[in-house]
């Protein structure tokens, strides 16, 4: 038997015994390629990621560590890189609504309401009362789903589980009501240009009502759970420190922001969609660290819940979406035997009464509305901080350009600055506390 | 049939109604009569920078003003006229038009001086123009536009940077030493357009695989796609399916 092997393979040399050849494979030639000498023997690089379960999705962190001390910090991102930007370029003004929704997936409604509004500047337009006020309350509701997500993969990561299955399970009620209110659990593409696809369906309102009776006697229960807990205040206090001149110099905002002790809140301090009119608290803490992180999230969940109580209380009935019959998605879906379909209402109108609705409906399908050439930048304060829509028009039919400004993609920025010379625990509990997520990240 | 990305064809056969410098007619793409909407009559101003050839003339309004003359008071008028080469006020937005030379003093002053206090650079971003209607490019109006959007939270104010170069020549410096927030945005917008930030501590792919060819998100980079067969009928992908304009 002949083989080929080079007899001179560093991982594997060989020697000739009566059983034949023998290889003894190696390791690697770790102490020529790295030098040792020049690095110390405590310098350990350890790679985590991109599939670990405490890096909140597919996030790699190549953390350099003497001991268990972290001097370096490199955060490597892209591997959930979708292409959504380009992708709306190739798709008319309605339909990225659709594409927005699904890049940060736990506040895609956030999504879609900074793209309207980006879209409803470009257009002159405003969405009527209604649909603004739906608009809040559908995104207070997404932002309390969206922290209690924040607060249980936070107990996951620091240990605390109990803390997971009841973020999660508070979660779903959440969910529910969505579902309910826009047909789907995740990627709604409910706030469309114009308005809403829809209105509120009978009977949501009692239930958003029902949910603001249960939800404070849940929050109570988190902080009885873990607010007063020895090992989950060890855990985040102190950690992952940054404080205003540093977050403001890294782009971080949001709750971290906050939690570094200034009120910064695009709702107070740029409102939008009316949020001028509501009354609601900005919690700030002045710790600086994890801990802080936590208590603002909490404290805005709570915020939250006033700003839905509102927002029901001053519901009026009328349109959800502009009058303007050249912008207004036409058909308004009913509810058929089969779930979802078309309204039979507005088939007959424009089979057999309205030859400009017909036009109009076949324009606006095929073609899409245009939308008057020039560009935008839309903040609004998304559940991790500004989001914002740059988004360009050249006139036509179809975005010419959509840039997201999203917080997690300027937020992992600060994983360095929050990481290195602290303990690689602290790591995942500076990770944590930012409440990255990937799927707006890498877009 | 081309796709969506070139328009030059159809800006071709448009050119006898459609006037040049920029401009664009109709609510419905129609050009001539047959629109009796209304809004045929609509005519509307290109987008800012490749086909957007007017500046806003002063005052502005809100306070456009008093950051623009905050801003002359910080460089000094000679530099102010040599960096900023177009204002552009549109939607309640202000948008200048910067000489990449001058960028770096200007996002110095404007984050430095006590009258403008532009602290947070929220977003650094590509737009290409190529292709999109208006006048061809040409080297005086270069297709990819670097755009920096700056926020001054003493103020509540927001502002737009707009730094144009061409494919042959992009470099632009980098505002990493002002804004260390922006190394990521200079990353992603050198891995999606190409553009090079002269100064940027390591200016790497960032969404993109590191051996990855290409810019994508520039106009001339095809989106890719299959065609679906989908109940008898072969749906063709995005980029090469029927477009209006």
């Amino acid at each position: 038997m002949s083989t080929t092997y080079n007899p001179a393979d560093p991982y594997a040399g060989s020697r000739e015994t009566t059983e034949g050849r023998v290889y003894t494979v190696t390791g690697g030639d770790w102490d020529q390629t790295l030098g040792t000498e020049a690095y110390g023997e405590e310098r350990l690089v350890v790679n985590m990621g991109p599939q670990h379960p405490s890096t909140h999705g597919v996030l790699r962190l190549v953390l350099d560590l003497e001991g268990e001390t972290v001097t370096k910090a490199r955060v490597v991102i892209g591997y959930l890189h979708t292409g959504i930007e380009k992708n709306t370029e190739y798709r008319n003004w309605t339909q990225g609504t659709t594409f927005v929704t699904r890049m940060d997936y736990l506040s895609p409604l956030y999504n879609e309401a900074g793209y309207c509004l980006a879209v409803e500047k470009l257009l002159g337009v405003e969405a009527p009362p209604r649909a603004q006020t739906i608009r809040v309350l559908v995104m207070e509701l997404n932002r309390i789903a969206s922290h209690m997500v924040a607060l249980a993969t936070f107990g996951m990561e620091m240990g605390a589980l109990t803390g997971m299955t009841n973020g999660f399970r508070e979660r779903e009620m959440v969910l529910d009501l969505l579902e309910e209110i826009t047909g789907l659990r995740m990627n709604h593409a409910y706030i469309r240009p114009g308005g809403l696809a829809q209105d509120l369906p009978p009977g949501a309102v009692e239930h958003v009502r029902e949910f603001l009776q249960v939800m404070p006697d849940r929050v109570a229960d988190f902080h009885k759970l873990l607010t007063g807990q020895p090992i989950w205040q060890a855990r985040l206090k102190d950690a992952g420190y940054l404080d205003v001149t540093g977050c403001v110099a890294l782009g971080v905002t949001g709750p971290v922001l906050r939690a570094a002790g200034l009120p910064w809140d695009l709702r107070k301090v740029e409102p939008y969609l009316g949020y001028e009119t509501y009354d609601f608290e900005v919690p700030t803490a002045d710790t600086c660290d994890a801990w802080g992180r936590y208590l603002v999230r909490m404290a805005e969940v709570n915020e939250s819940l006033k700003i839905i109580e509102q927002a029901l209380d001053r519901l009026e009935p009328g349109p959800v979406m502009v009058e303007d019959k050249k912008i207004a998605w036409p058909a308004q879906l009913s509810l058929g035997p089969d779930g979802m379909g078309n309204s039979l209402e507005h088939v007959k109108h424009i089979m057999g009464q309205s030859m400009e609705a017909l036009i109009h409906h076949f324009k606006l399908v095929t073609e899409g509305f245009r939308v008057p050439a020039g560009q935008v930048y839309v903040p609004i304060e998304s559940p991790r901080g500004e989001l914002g829509y740059h988004v360009v028009s050249d006139g036509g039919t179809r975005p010419w350009r959509v840039h997201v400004r999203d917080p997690s993609f300027v937020n992992l920025q600060a994983t360095a600055a929050m990481s290195e010379g602290g303990m690689i625990a602290d790591v995942i509990a500076a990770i944590a506390s930012l409440d990255p997520v990937m799927g707006g990240c890498d877009r | 049939m081309t796709g969506p990305g070139d328009r030059s064809g159809e800006d071709a056969g448009q050119g006898a109604t459609a006037p040049s410098g920029g401009f664009r007619k109709g609510a419905f793409g129609v050009s001539g009569s047959g629109d009796t909407s209304g809004f045929g009559g609509l005519v509307r101003v290109e987008p800012g920078g490749a086909v957007a050839l007017h500046s806003t003339d002063r005052p502005y309004g809100g306070y456009f003003d008093e950051v623009t003359d905050a801003l002359i008071e910080a460089v000094g008028q000679a530099t102010y006229d040599a960096a900023v080469q177009r204002v552009l006020v549109d939607r309640g937005e202000i948008t200048y038009f910067v000489a990449r030379e001058h960028l770096l003093t200007l996002v110095q002053a404007l984050r430095d001086d006590e009258a403008l206090r532009f602290e947070l650079c929220s977003s650094v971003s590509g737009v290409d123009y190529e292709g999109s209607g208006g006048p061809a490019t040409t080297p005086d109006r270069p297709r990819l536009h670097v755009v920096h959007h700056l926020t001054s939270m003493t103020y509540r104010r927001r502002i737009r940077l707009e730094v144009a170069v061409t494919v042959e020549d992009p470099h632009v410096p980098s505002v990493t030493s002002v804004y260390p927030t922006a190394d990521w945005h200079e990353r992603e917008t050198w891995d999606m357009f190409g553009v090079v930030f002269d100064g940027h501590p390591a200016l790497t792919r960032i969404l993109m695989p590191d051996d990855w060819d290409g810019h994508p998100q520039r106009k001339d980079y095809p989106l890719g796609g299959v065609p679906v067969e989908y109940h008898d009928a072969t749906i063709p992908p995005p980029d090469t399916r029927r477009s209006y304009r």
